[in-house]
């Protein structure tokens, strides 16, 4: 034996050395070893402080569990905190720190909190860090911060890739121990598509780590014959290093694949991780079983752990877990691991029973103490001896021992069968929680529905797979379980030995003792979710695993109620903590979400455009000349087209066709306005309403045929209209003979505005009449342009200005934006953005996203005269309610700064001498700008009785960005109230 | 989970929009009852158990459903296009 490595057997590779570093030392293992094996092997047994006293800590468990070996794990960018040495498959070059302690991990200041124990009792945080108040943002936050935080997470991005994959299949098996061996080779005979998913690297759960035959050989042969005959199967994926973390709706689990955490870095072409989410027909949960660790003095001392974990270390990594070691049992499970560590070589100091009936089993090789207890331990960074106590006989035992092996009994491994509400359910003779009715879909087999003992295992999972392949119509052939003897499973619960001497830890990663649940329970903290809070009992990161049920248990002791009426906390997904990189996958960055270019997006961008994100549309939002900043080119392009002529993308406004023999009667029942009179040929200002009466979207809609319109709709509303119509048509009115169709990005669209904006379009359009008095205001036509572009030309205005909507198939779109600049060339034309046309529709006074916000009413508008009193549509019957009538309902108006001053959006508006309050609250800003046009700022606000106070002077109140101003209300058609321009 | 669409067959509860409670009925009058209207656009039952909602198969056929799902398990007993199900929609007070 070198170290505590053991001259022979487990699962690791001797023959390959593999080096790595924990705490800047280099120590080696061997390829099968995790980090916490291959420190064990080593002689290091302190990996860590605790998170409260700063105790020294190792390893408690084999698994996913571990409250304590909780180390920093690579670096760089890689850097990931809290990672379980348990779970760590050790590799090349592994580089991992411990945590919670300064300097080191020997000598570590903060374990001066220990000597000031008596002063953090349970709920110290609520106690203590009260009162000043100031005090908790300054001083006790980045205390605690400081102190608490479990390990350092990197800042840099992640370098790692991830996905997300789907799977289908009749049967999931959740472990691949004994019993979820068994349930895959069975539903596979049967012809079921199966996937058997596992954490481990390799298949076959405690069978790694445990000597009793399976069919008179090793219980690997058995495995591997199984894995065989799986792996010769077409119908079943067999997963690997896949936890599955969460039962959800539908029968849907979510399961973590470790791609690539097993090495050093992940390969190029593969992820590091995968989330799955299986859908499946049945699933089987054969998860198996965590231990529980004992309540005693000095529980926490490195050397104490599991005896499944000294199992494990002795079995399955051919480590030592010490050089003399003790058992302390109230599971019969515990006399198996003593019999088994002697079988591997390991020297045996006691097995410590409390139990006082019946007799100790044979073949220990070691003292067996019955009606004994463990008081208290002693030892500096690791266990030296243990303090026993003779019960029968009343004498103190001085023990020495390096490990001490706890066995507590076993807690079925619930979690998963929780997720969806179903409560776990309280069995008196395992003395543990098993899980509820979960249905059909989702059975529990093996050591997780409360099977303790291998041939209990096999037949459970045989029975439930028997079930499962009736239900879907795949009988199960006969399949025979391997022999195995009997084993004892009997448990007799000792939640706590209350000789004990010492801090007693229940929950060992947030250091809750056994003294912080009579104290909460006491100070009224009697409900276990109230007790979980108020001592942080659970809320760590391995979320109570190990100690959840030890801590209910206790506290239904001490409040003398049995345990079921205590019950235990909830069971949330995931059942281990999942990296968010992996719930993201693929999409992070650019991926995060898909983005809409216009089809001009490539020519708006060789003009210079800069573009802005708005919902998921990239628009321009100015044209910069020169030196230009986004104000200078704004007031250039609202001049050019003011004074010349300018053009404008708006193809990112929704379009959609409706076509039907019921087109206009459809129509008339979705706007608000009358449809029945529209002639071919013309478009029409569209006001649509929601059920409730309020605003909802506005557009233009044109005839272009006897039975053929076109609606267009705003950039936001795009989507939610299109539904809006489908539902109007398919669960309204399915008699109407009606289609509709979205055809936003079938059309590229370009706005031309400006008093030459006639000439221009002439010398565009191949033949079309645009005279004023054939082509007039609100006109519409199908036609060509450019010689022979199919076109379809509309004479509406969004800037106030004379304008026209030129709309061609999309891939034609720069052909027409090159077309329109070499028409409008000798009139001096330029692009316009964003910036210039929201400048443009507030000085002409139009009502876009910032007025139609859901809250506001065709009256609040000014829109009242469009509502008709001759026909039925959305919002007909509630648009015309009393408060929607009320004359002190905010109206849309203008409003104009006195004598200057920024008026911005969400400014308030007072009479003038009131003191502000919200009942002085007279309305609001809802929009804003700087008008080049006027040159002066402006802005359209809603006021209460607004119509009537044309011409009063308010204060504009804007606290928050220092301003105060007076303005004047008026019109909210600021350019050409008289309409002149628009049909000229 | 999955849907089953009338038109698409299995389907990823991903690819649909909800829209909630199916029972109210558009009262055929506007100037018809106040008290029937404000039922219809504010009220909406959130009953334990089955329950039959408008889904909208946004990311596939674009066709109203009307979903019968129960509250408690999220199991979805029968889907069937709304064009049909307005001629077969149970009276009001009918389970």
């Amino acid at each position: 034996m070198s170290g505590y490595r053991l001259d022979g057997g487990g699962r690791i590779d001797r023959s390959r050395r593999l080096a790595f570093r924990f705490d800047g030392e280099t120590y080696g293992g061997h390829p099968g070893d995790t980090l916490a094996s291959a420190l064990t092997a080593n002689g290091v047994r302190l990996l860590g402080r605790s998170f409260k006293y700063h105790r020294p800590r190792g390893l408690l468990t084999d698994g996913p569990a571990e409250p304590n070996a909780l180390v920093e794990l690579r670096g760089g960018a890689r850097r990931e905190p809290n990672t379980r040495a348990t779970t760590v498959e050790l590799y090349e070059g592994l580089e991992a720190r411990s945590q919670n302690a300064w300097p080191s991990r020997g000598f570590d200041i903060g374990a001066v909190n220990g000597l000031l124990s008596p002063l953090l009792p349970a709920g110290f945080y609520y106690k203590t860090f009260m009162w000043p108040a100031a005090f908790w943002e300054r001083v006790y936050e980045p205390l605690i911060r400081r102190a608490a935080g479990l390990g350092r997470a990197t800042h840099a991005a992640d370098p790692d890739t991830y996905e997300k994959g789907t799977l289908h299949c009749d049967l999931l098996v959740v472990g691949a121990g004994p019993a979820g061996l068994i349930a895959a080779l069975a539903a596979v005979r049967a012809g079921l598509r199966v996937i058997l998913a596992d954490d481990q690297p390799e298949a076959g759960g405690r069978l790694l780590a445990r000597r009793a035959p399976l069919d008179e050989d090793e219980p690997l042969i058995w495995r591997d014959k199984v894995l065989a005959e799986l792996r010769s199967a077409p119908n079943v994926r067999v997963m690997p290093r896949t936890t599955v973390f969460g039962w959800y709706d539908g029968n849907l689990f979510g399961a973590l694949e470790r791609v690539a955490d097993h090495l050093l870095a992940p390969p190029t072409h593969l992820p590091r991780l995968i989330y799955w989410r299986i859908h499946a027909r049945r699933a089987l949960l054969c998860a198996g079983a965590e231990e529980r660790p004992l309540v005693f003095g000095g529980n926490d001392r490195p050397g104490v752990m599991l005896a499944s974990a000294g199992q494990s270390l002795a079995l399955r990594y051919g480590v030592a877990p010490g050089r003399r070691v003790a058992v302390f049992a109230t599971a019969d499970s515990g006399y198996q691991v003593a019999r088994d560590l002697q079988a591997a070589g390991v020297r045996l100091a006691a097995v410590i029973d409390p139990r006082r009936d019946g007799e100790a089993p044979a073949g220990i090789e070691a003292p067996v103490y019955r009606h004994t207890v463990v008081t208290s331990t002693r030892g500096g960074r690791g266990l030296a001896g243990a303090q026993l106590l003779d019960k029968a006989h009343g004498r103190s035992i001085a023990l020495d021992c390096d490990a001490l092996l706890m066995a507590g009994g076993w807690n079925p491994t619930v979690h998963l069968t929780c997720h969806r509400g179903t409560k776990p359910v309280w069995r008196d003779d395992l003395a543990a929680f098993v899980p509820g009715e979960t249905g059909d879909a989702f059975r529990v087999a093996g050591a997780a529905a409360g099977h303790l003992s291998t041939p209990a295992c096999f037949a459970s999972a045989l029975e439930a797979v028997a079930a499962i392949g009736t239900e879907l119509g795949k009988p199960v052939p006969q399949v025979t379980a391997p022999a195995c003897p009997e084993e004892a499973s009997e448990v007799t619960p000792l939640w706590w030995i209350k000789e004990s001497k010492g801090k007693a830890f229940v929950d060992f990663q947030n250091d809750v003792t056994v003294t912080d649940i009579p104290l909460a329970a006491a100070e009224g903290y009697r409900s276990v979710e109230m007790m979980k809070r108020y001592t942080t009992l659970g809320m760590a990161t391995d979320q109570g695993k190990t100690s959840g049920v030890n801590g209910l248990a206790i506290l239904a002791e001490v409040t003398g109620r049995p345990i079921p009426e205590v019950g235990t906390t909830t069971y949330r997904p995931g059942y281990v903590p999942v990296a968010l990189g992996a719930l993201a996958g693929p999409h992070v960055g650019p991926e995060f979400r898909p983005v809409r270019r216009s089809p001009l997006h490539r020519w708006m961008l060789r003009q210079g455009a800069a573009m802005i994100e708005a919902g998921a549309w990239m628009r321009p939002s100015h044209y910069a000349r020169g030196e230009e900043d986004w104000f200078a080119a704004m007031c250039r392009e609202v001049k050019t087209v003011r004074g010349r002529v300018g053009i404008c993308d708006v193809s990112t406004l929704g379009k959609i066709d409706v076509q039907g023999p019921d087109a206009a009667e459809f129509l008339n029942r979705v706007y608000c306005n009358g449809w029945k009179t529209l002639p071919v040929g013309k478009a029409r200002y569209g006001l649509m309403l929601r059920e409730d009466g309020f605003v909802y979207d506005d557009g233009t809609t044109s005839r272009l045929g006897e039975r053929h319109y076109l609606m267009t709709t705003t950039t936001a509303n795009a989507a939610g209209v299109m539904a809006h119509l489908e539902f109007c048509l398919q669960a309204l009115w399915p008699e109407l003979d009606v289609q509709v169709a979205s055809v936003t990005d079938q059309w590229g669209q370009i706005a031309l505005a400006g008093p030459q904006a006639r000439a221009v379009l002439a010398k565009l359009v191949d033949g079309l009449d645009v005279s004023n008095a054939a082509f007039p205001f609100l006109a519409a036509a199908e036609t060509t342009v450019l010689g022979g572009i199919p076109a379809r030309v509309f004479r509406i205005s969004f800037s106030g200005e004379l304008a026209y909507e030129i709309a061609v198939p999309a891939d034609y779109s720069e052909e027409l934006a090159e077309g329109l600049m070499r028409c409008g060339a000798a009139f001096g034309i330029a692009p316009y953005g964003g910036e210039a046309l929201s400048t443009m529709r507030i000085e002409k006074g139009h009502p876009a996203g910032a007025e139609l916000d859901g809250r506001t009413t065709a009256q609040d508008l000014g829109l009242g005269k469009l509502l008709s009193s001759k026909k039925d549509y959305i919002g007909r019957a509630m648009c015309r309610r009393e408060a929607f009538e009320d004359p002190e309902r905010p109206v849309l108006v203008g409003l104009k700064p006195v004598a200057g001053g920024k008026l911005r959006a969400g400014a308030h508006l007072l009479t003038a001498g009131d003191t502000p309050s919200v009942e002085a609250d007279q309305g609001w800003i809802a929009s804003s700008c700087y008008s080049p046009t006027l040159e002066s700022y402006l802005a359209l606000a809603f006021l209460k009785r607004g119509r009537a106070r044309i011409g009063e002077e308010l204060v504009v109140y804007d606290p928050l960005r220092e301003g105060l101003y007076t303005g004047l209300v008026c019109d909210p058609v600021f350019v050409d109230p008289e309409h002149e321009r628009l049909h000229a | 989970m999955i849907v089953t669409c009338p038109f698409c067959g299995d389907r990823p509860s991903e690819e649909f929009g909800v829209l909630g409670d199916a029972a109210p009925v558009r009262p055929a009058d506007p100037a018809g009852d106040p008290e029937a209207w404000y039922d219809y656009v504010y009220l909406r039952a959130n009953p334990r158990g089955a329950h039959r909602e408008y889904w909208h198969h946004v990311g596939g056929c674009r066709q109203w459903l009307v979903v019968t799902r129960d509250t408690t398990t999220h199991d979805i007993a029968a889907v069937e296009p709304a064009r049909l199900a307005k001629q077969t929609a149970p009276e009001k007070g009918e389970p």
